[in-house]
């Protein structure tokens, strides 16, 4: 044990019980990554507070010693956000897993940072109620994850994001004060900090409870399946169905590698001859259904649709969803390792960017297969590569890169809704101007003047977007012309 | 440089007034002047940046110049079926996407559908030191950085000049009407409750002097079917009046006297405070006509879980947004200081410190 870590050590043990602080290799072995597997690193401990009281003194013992702090919930991130670091320590919110409210009147649920996701949908569905925002993890991951990635899922269209569906938060800072941001409100006086602290990846402050919106269930949800011949015509339907007033619960696309290894892997009853489907859910009232479903039909039949099937009873429309549920690990089963992308693209250009894609995968040798929220617009192109072959990691994470910088070119973003992380950093250069890059900065700095907060992390230094743009000179433009080279 | 596109010429007035340490007073149509605190400095006037820059009604997405008056962009999204699902209140004929976005002020729709923030999907703005920053983007999922574009939704032009706006729109509904039932004022709120926890096609609820207003909107077959399940008389201008009440147009808004908005946990039960009230925003947003203290009505609105803002008349130097506990305060200065660190912009507009 190195002296840093048996100093801070007993620091921590002097407030918190013996078995709140891990410091063995073993212990911390657990905690060296979170989904984000090809990166790894041992924190110098690991910290399992219980109490708001133990976090607050956690944080001021590690702002006066100056050691950094990254904040961690079930460590199913994709994006590498609660990677350890080093030379600080890891804080672990998995004790904080009580649901602490429900109140029916006002459709609102207070929370705990630990709580699953899904646990919160299960606690209030008899109230004929649910929690919104679905990130395909829900079973696993955590409520205050999810905040601090502003996390999406299937159903954003009509439903928004993690942003638009919680009320107030409370948060640590790092010199150990306790922040009411929101309100039990639909609004708060003063700037929107609750949109600040959303998706701020754990550099602000640690969330240690969340105030939730709930929906009502809806009375009926109901789901087409519709099969192309064409990748193109798959895409403009989706835009065909949104000009006509319909906003569908779910509206996914799958291209054809996608079609086949779901309907290996979970029998779904896809078309395996098809270049693309599309799932479109409707749910609302009775009637709305009834009414929408014929005219979905009928849309997706003008719009070139070779098959047009509609699931005949809940277990076929669960089955539908299996399919495209089980995408991840079905692509997982057919390749040895799979690197999972996020960016956002216009709807309109989506033939385009899937076209340069299968134009990259060629070039770089490596299979892709597209899974797409179409609704919105995001795109989880998952690259197909054996990490066991020595170069072929690096090869892929270039390709990635590639994506989502063909994904910000066509007016989108590097991510849509798992975070930049560690992951992403670099591409974060590609999307903002210095000046941008800089307000970020002191954005944090209001918040963490020392950048003790999840340091390397969301948003990348002005050197480091120096060096990457140096590698990386796009049309003859030297990016951050202005910064002094190394 | 296309028509309308008045950027440089405003970056030039950012830029001298950071140079001589004037201040500057954001102004678009003119239609919210009476909003916030009294504010001051040299008239920055918007409305020459104007225009829609992009819409394509297949992506659910307007980008448009903080100029443009909403009266424009409305006519445009009803040409092809679609509106801001934050229905802004206007409060004057000249009123600008900008002014809307600068107070985050959302009408009826907003506990059913979505607020002023909520479908803010990216900006771009001058700091005060004449830099121009785009946050977020024109797709509805973005998590890359910090979410600076709802940050400055709402803030009162304090934090930056917002030049442009990518804000989410939806389709309007097939078919509206609107519902009155006579309630007691429990009954009211609890009708409101159990509208909000059931899947019933309602976008609007309201409730004054005994009368209940609900809108229904959604496709026909649906706003039928609630009708008869819900009861109550069918009123025959039901657009007038949620118009009217977006728009403070009804009797009760017809003062003098201090006008408050307390936004309150929708479950609070009837707020007893000397003065008028009406119910509105399902029981979230309580409009008061009073003349009581200002900490009388600041307590009562905070201990049902909210806050209270002094929405038009009254004293406009004091505290018209409610007060902030001294921890935020000081994170809202530091923001405010490296946004616009010269204190340019809308000085004291929402608190006298920023």
């Amino acid at each position: 044990m190195s002296t840093s870590q048996n100093t801070i050590k007993r620091a921590l043990c002097s407030f918190l019980p013996r078995d709140a602080v891990l410091s063995s290799k073993e212990e911390l072995h657990p905690y060296e990554c979170d989904g984000l597997s090809a990166y790894r690193r041992l924190p110098l401990l690991v910290v399992l507070p219980e109490t708001i009281e133990q976090v607050q003194r956690i944080l001021t013992t590690c702002h006066e010693m100056k050691v950094p702090v990254v904040a961690r919930g079930a460590g199913t991130g994709l994006s590498g956000g609660a990677l350890p670091v080093e030379d600080g320590i890891l804080l672990s919110l998995a004790k904080f897993n009580q649901i602490l409210d429900v109140d029916t009147d006002s459709c609102t649920a207070t929370v705990q940072p630990g709580v699953r996701n899904l646990a919160i949908s299960e606690a209030v569905k008899k109230h004929g109620l649910y929690y919104a925002p679905d990130p395909s993890s829900q079973i696993a991951c955590s409520i205050g994850g999810n905040v601090a990635e502003n996390a999406g899922g299937v159903h954003c269209l009509k439903y928004g994001l993690t942003v638009h569906n919680i009320l107030k938060l409370k948060v640590i800072t790092i010199d150990g004060e306790l922040l009411t941001i929101g309100s039990d409100a639909l609004d708060a006086p003063g700037y929107d900090l609750l949109a600040l602290m959303t998706g701020s990846e754990g550099m602000l402050g640690v969330i240690v409870e969340i105030t939730v919106k709930l929906l009502p269930l809806p009375e009926r949800a109901q789901v087409i399946l519709a099969a192309f011949d064409n990748v193109e015509k798959a895409g403009d339907a989706v835009g065909t169905i949104i000009a006509n007033g319909i906003i569908p619960a779910g509206l996914e696309m799958m291209d054809n590698p996608a079609i086949r290894a779901a309907e290996s892997f979970a029998h779904a009853g896809y078309p395996t001859d098809a270049e693309a489907i599309l799932l479109c859910e409707i749910d609302g009232t009775n009637e709305e259904v009834s009414e929408q479903i014929m005219q979905v039909r009928q849309l997706l039949k003008n719009a070139g649709a070779t098959e047009v099937r509609t699931a005949k009873d809940e277990k076929e429309r669960q089955l539908f969803w299996k399919g495209r549920k089980s995408a991840f690990p079905a692509v997982g089963r057919i390749s040895p390792d799979y690197y999972c992308m996020d960016g956002t693209i216009p709807r309109r250009k989506l033939a385009h960017v899937l076209k340069r894609i299968s134009e990259l995968s060629q070039e770089y040798g490596l299979s892709v297969a597209n899974v797409f929220h179409a609704g919105d617009g995001n795109l989880h192109p998952l690259i197909l590569y054996d990490a066991n072959i020595p170069g072929e990691l690096e090869k892929t994470e270039e390709l990635g890169g590639k994506i989502l910088e063909l994904c910000v070119e066509v007016g989108g973003t590097i991510t849509g809704e798992h975070g930049v992380g560690v992951e992403k950093i670099n591409q974060m250069c590609v999307q903002f101007q210095t000046d941008e890059l800089r307000q970020f900065h002191l954005v944090k700095e209001c918040f963490d003047p020392l950048g003790l907060l999840n340091p390397g992390k969301a948003v990348p230094t002005l050197h480091r977007c120096a060096e990457f743009g140096a590698m990386h000179v796009h049309k003859g433009e030297l990016a951050f012309p202005e910064l002094e080279r190394f | 440089m296309s028509v309308g596109d008045s950027r440089q010429i405003i970056r030039e007035q950012v830029l001298a007034a950071f140079d001589r340490k004037m201040k500057l007073h954001i102004t678009g149509g003119g239609s919210k002047q009476f909003y916030g605190r009294a504010s001051y400095g040299e008239p920055l006037d918007m409305r020459n940046h104007s225009g829609i820059v992009t819409y394509d009604p297949k992506e659910l997405v307007l980008t448009v110049r903080s100029g443009t008056t909403l009266k424009e962009i409305e006519s445009t999204l009803a040409s092809e079926g679609q509106l801001l699902p934050f229905e802004p209140p206007h409060f004057g004929e000249h009123a600008t996407i900008g002014g809307a976005i600068a107070t985050g002020l959302s009408g009826p729709r907003r506990p059913y559908s979505m607020s002023a923030r909520d479908c803010m999907l990216g900006c771009q703005l001058l700091n005060g030191k004449g830099e121009y920053l785009h946050f977020g983007g024109q797709v509805m999922k973005n998590v890359a950085g910090y979410d600076v574009s709802r940050l400055v939704t709402g803030s009162m032009g304090t934090l930056g000049v917002l030049l442009q706006f990518s804000l989410k729109v939806l389709p309007a509904p097939g078919s509206m009407i609107t519902l009155v039932q006579e309630h007691s004022v429990e009954q009211a709120l609890n009708t409101m409750h159990r509208i909000k926890g059931s899947p019933l096609p309602v976008d609007a609820t309201c409730y004054h002097e005994g009368r209940l207003y609900i809108r229904l909107s959604g496709s026909a077959g649906a706003v039928e079917s609630a009708k008869s399940q819900m009861g109550g008389q069918v009123v025959d201008d039901g657009d007038r009046f949620w118009q009217q009440l977006r728009e403070h147009e009804l009797d009760f808004f017809k003062t003098e006297k201090p006008l408050w908005r307390l936004s309150v946990k929708p479950s609070t039960p009837a707020l007893e405070l000397e003065g008028e009230q009406l119910i509105d925003w399902g029981g979230a947003q309580r409009w008061l006509i009073s003349e009581l203290p200002e900490q009388e009505i600041r307590t009562a609105t905070a201990d049902a879980g909210g806050h209270a803002i002094l929405f038009r008349g009254g004293d406009r130097t004091g505290n018209v947004f409610h007060p902030l506990p001294s921890s935020l305060m000081t994170i809202h200065e530091r923001l405010k200081n490296t946004f616009d660190p010269g204190a340019i912009f809308n000085p004291g507009a929402m608190y006298a410190s920023l």
